[in-house]
């Protein structure tokens, strides 16, 4: 795998717009750059035989840490909504996304 | 015992309290000066609550003075890394997005605290969202390491280590996902634990890579750390990944013979890049545990040298995953350019995060794309393991594992953001016991010729805490390996 091909500006551009991120002319020129040095480090990764070998997920945690399906007291609504930018209604207020 | 004299070691100051030979108010009203005095050319902290410190610290009196017995850590001033939430106080992980949000509830960490009668002084700077090694991501204002004010903290936890270093608090919480507690307790001289994974609730902790993420203590001496670490651990309900586990006697543990103990040397945290003067005060003080009786044996851990570019998919793929949360919409920032929905999470989002946090973001998001998951993301998790079996490897043959902390003393403030892959390079030493999820703790074991410290990393397997703050005490109790405080911040 060429790394020149893979991480081209037109990658940062598909990746960001999967990421929500609305980029600058500068940092998608920046980031280009230091993201290809930074994925031709991690190329390594891939002379590695791992033939076998099970991708591990998470460290030392039991199968079923499950607690009780019980009830608790939670947050209110006023403490829930405390921190939004906008509320409406008793909810956090968006901008229109359906065409109705 | 003066009230400045008690403030030298968090036990002396809680046993002082809880004797009544020193008033927590009186320990708060110090600890303020000093914060006043200090922090100025330090920079640790975001916010300082002063109020709620101070009544914490009445509280914490007045309940002595009702007959009640106070907590392990009774008038302890604690200072909280502003990734965990402080119920009612400005919590921003160092981010302009979060600027302003102060949470509804406390970490479970927190609370653990409280409950023990501590007193929490206030937040401490960070790398945003925990992403860094040098705390200069901070979307406010870079720390200065107290050894040398022109140096940096290490990071991301360098707010909560030069807090403790410069003595303005003995103890502060920090939060480790690649070294992010011990490398900054290595630059700034003092102790660092990131305990086992799950030993600690993260319930209340801005999440960054969950697989990895765990909340420990630093604290100027081992004991402290261990007593911290005492109030700290153990299981809880709003953590599905905390663990179910006795909790040890960790400050009995630092009286314990470390005699008989088999001390392993992993031979690749000792080649290319490591600087002479950490190798030889690591050294030192492995030849110190020999004195004591430790047997030490070499041993080979030949996945180490991919840590690093495993460490950098992992992470960054779960916290592109975590970050999607910072989108304007419940708490934090919010940018509306043009009343729509997909550009207000773009401007918003572009607004809010600073330079290293889009670039994980985005390299996250790549090792997790269509066409690359396999290649990239698959293939860590699968190296991952093999790196895990090399310290299960080793622990069947040896006791603890001891290494340097990080290759080199802290650098100078500036000298590496213009290369980002060369700071993650400086994590080698602490990303693979991060990976394999086992505890590690950096003990400070001497200075370079400069004044700087050098820090001794000491890792134990899953669960075995008690073992390792056996081997850092026996460090600390030896002469030869005596660090101390700044000489500007005694």
């Amino acid at each position: 795998m060429s790394n020149a091909r893979i991480f081209d500006r037109s990658t940062v551009e598909h990746v960001a717009k999967l990421s929500a991120l609305s980029l600058s002319n500068e940092e998608a020129e920046r980031f280009t750059t230091e993201l290809a040095a930074i994925v031709a480090h991690v190329d390594e990764l891939t002379s590695i035989d791992t033939t076998d070998v099970p991708p591990t997920y998470q460290v030392c945690i039991p199968a079923s840490s499950m607690r009780d399906d019980v009830v608790l007291p939670s947050l209110t609504n006023e403490e829930a909504l405390s921190g939004a930018p906008r509320q409406a209604f008793g909810g956090f207020a968006v901008p229109v996304f359906v065409e109705g | 015992m003066t009230v400045s004299e008690s403030l030298d070691s968090i036990v002396r100051i809680a046993e002082s309290v809880r004797s009544g030979g020193c008033s927590a108010e009186a320990i708060a009203r110090e600890t303020l000066s000093r914060v006043e005095a200090r922090e100025p050319s330090v920079r640790a902290f975001l916010h300082v609550d002063h109020e709620g410190f101070v009544a914490a610290a009445r509280a914490v009196d007045a309940k002595r003075a009702r007959g009640e017995e106070l907590g392990l850590l009774a008038g302890v001033p604690i200072a909280i890394k502003d990734a965990l939430c402080m119920k009612g106080v400005p919590t921003t992980a160092a981010s302009r997005i979060l600027e302003g949000y102060k949470p509804v509830y406390d970490a479970t960490v927190v609370a653990r605290l409280r409950a023990a009668d501590a007193t929490l002084v206030g937040k401490t700077n960070l790398d945003e969202f925990a992403m860094g090694s040098s705390n200069e991501n901070s979307a406010f204002a870079p720390v200065h390491n107290p050894w040398d004010l022109s140096r940096a903290p290490g990071g991301s936890s360098g707010g909560s280590a030069a807090a403790v270093s410069s003595r303005m608090c003995l103890g502060s919480l920090g939060s480790d996902t690649g070294g992010s507690i011990r490398q900054p307790a290595s630059f700034c001289g003092i102790v660092g634990v990131k305990p086992t994974y799950g030993r600690v609730s993260r319930y209340g902790l801005i999440a960054f890579a969950s697989s990895l993420d765990q909340v420990g203590p630093f604290a100027t001496d081992v004991r402290g750390a261990a007593r911290m670490l005492r109030v700290l651990a153990g299981h809880d309900p709003h953590d599905a990944t905390s663990l179910d586990a006795p909790v040890d006697d960790y400050e009995a543990a630092c009286d314990r013979p470390v005699a008989g103990l088999r001390v392993g040397i992993p031979r690749e945290y000792f080649g290319p890049g490591l600087d002479p003067e950490v190798d030889m005060a690591v050294r030192r003080a492995i030849s110190c545990l020999e004195q004591y009786g430790c047997t030490v044996k070499p041993v080979s851990m030949p996945h180490t040298k991919y840590a690093v570019a495993t460490y950098y998919v992992l992470a960054t793929a779960e916290a592109s995953s975590n970050l999607a949360r910072f989108d304007g919409v419940r708490f934090g920032l919010r940018k509306e350019p043009d009343h729509d929905l997909r550009s207000m999470y773009g401007a918003t989002r572009d607004a809010g995060f600073g330079p290293e946090v889009k670039r994980r973001i985005l390299l996250g998001t790549f090792v997790l794309s269509s066409g690359f998951y396999d290649a990239y993301y698959l293939k860590a998790q699968k190296v991952r393991t093999l790196i895990t079996r090399d310290f299960e490897a080793a622990f069947q043959e040896v006791d603890v594992l001891c290494a340097p902390t990080a290759p080199t003393t802290a650098f100078r403030l500036g000298e590496k953001t213009h290369d980002p892959l060369a700071m993650y390079l400086s994590d080698i030493d602490t990303l693979p016991a991060s990976l394999a999820g086992i505890p590690a703790l950096s003990v400070p074991v001497g200075l370079s010729a400069n004044g700087l410290p050098i820090g001794l990393q000491v890792m134990a397997p899953h669960l075995h805490e008690a073992r390792a703050f056996a081997v850092a005490a026996a460090c600390e109790r030896h002469d030869a390996l005596h660090v101390g405080a700044p000489a500007a911040f005694p």
